[in-house]
């Protein structure tokens, strides 16, 4: 998942927490990054209509903006999904995290076709958990 | 949340290394079940049939080297036989609709694989972090299969604008 994916997630996220425009202090904390970076980035969003930016309010979607974070929601979803259900991993979140900008969407479809992912993925993603609603921890040992 | 493509530790190359041999898990158990489901259709024939084989056999292959790794790396695989059951749960779903779904199927494997092995060592260059493996040993073998998995893109696309 490239840069401008992972931003496009975090804003759709922030927006569904807030219930509103994302600020840029809540993507910086989300992102891990100072916000004069999410400035920059939120400034190309919008350059390529992905994101509009009222000041002060924050970063909004646009409509291509939500189908593009929403694939991305989605396979992030994958990721958690496969590190949990099939390698075990007990910290999924916190790995799919470190894992998302390596894995690309193509690989993440094929992990798709050894996991149980619901049709109405990524809305059961719950942003507060930072998971989906549905997904069950795993409960053995790690494949560490 | 972290952003850039570096890899970074010990334990994240072996996560990697393990979703690399569970991929190729993936191929060999569908190659297989491919096999399984088209053999009665029109339209298998045997370079197809010796395509999937070839498939199923090299990514046990490959498996066995990026296994070889994990072990350095202290940590384990997800043994063929849960994988294949996976894949078998989910087969009817996702399985090709037809013959061309299948070759495409195969293309999307070998694609998917190049482009994994690719990443993977465009963020171990970019990493300038110590591994208890040798660097070098990894890149080499990354290297190697992902010149194979190259080469199976090229298997699939000859039998594909043959059938054209």
């Amino acid at each position: 998942m490239n840069t401008a994916d992972q931003y496009l997630k975090a804003i759709y996220l922030v927006q569904r927490m807030e219930d509103g425009p994302a600020a840029t202090g809540a993507l910086a904390d989300m992102l891990d990054v100072s916000p004069a970076s999410v400035n920059e980035m939120v400034g190309k969003l919008q350059n390529r209509g992905l994101v509009d930016h009222e000041k002060y309010k924050g970063a909004t979607l646009t409509d291509d903006g939500i189908v593009r974070a929403e694939d991305a929601l989605q396979t992030y979803c994958i990721i958690e999904r496969f590190l949990a259900n099939v390698l075990e991993v007990e910290d999924y979140r916190g790995e799919a995290s470190a894992l998302e900008a390596v894995i690309d969407d193509t690989v993440a479809e094929r992990l798709d076709t050894i996991i149980d992912r619901r049709e109405e993925c990524p809305d059961c993603f719950d942003a507060e958990a930072d998971q989906c609603c549905y997904l069950e921890a795993p409960a053995g040992e790690s494949a560490d | 949340m972290s952003l850039g493509q570096r890899v970074a530790t010990d334990h994240q190359l072996a996560r990697l290394l393990q979703i690399g041999a569970v991929l190729e898990e993936v191929v060999e158990s569908r190659a297989y079940h491919h096999l399984d489901s088209f053999e009665d259709e029109e339209g298998v024939d045997d370079d197809v049939r010796h395509l999937l084989e070839h498939a199923a056999e090299e990514s046990a292959e490959h498996r066995s080297r990026l296994e070889a790794l994990i072990e350095e790396l202290d940590a384990e695989t997800v043994p063929y036989e849960e994988i294949n059951k996976l894949v078998e749960a989910q087969y009817a779903q996702t399985k090709p609709e037809d013959f061309d779904g299948l070759l495409y199927d195969q293309l999307c494997n070998e694609e998917t694989a190049y482009k994994f092995y690719d990443d993977l060592i465009e963020a171990i260059e970019a990493s300038e972090s110590e591994f208890s493996i040798d660097r070098e040993q990894v890149l080499d073998t990354l290297r190697q299969i992902r010149e194979e998995e190259a080469e199976g893109v090229e298997d699939v696309t000859e039998i594909m604008e043959r059938r054209a």
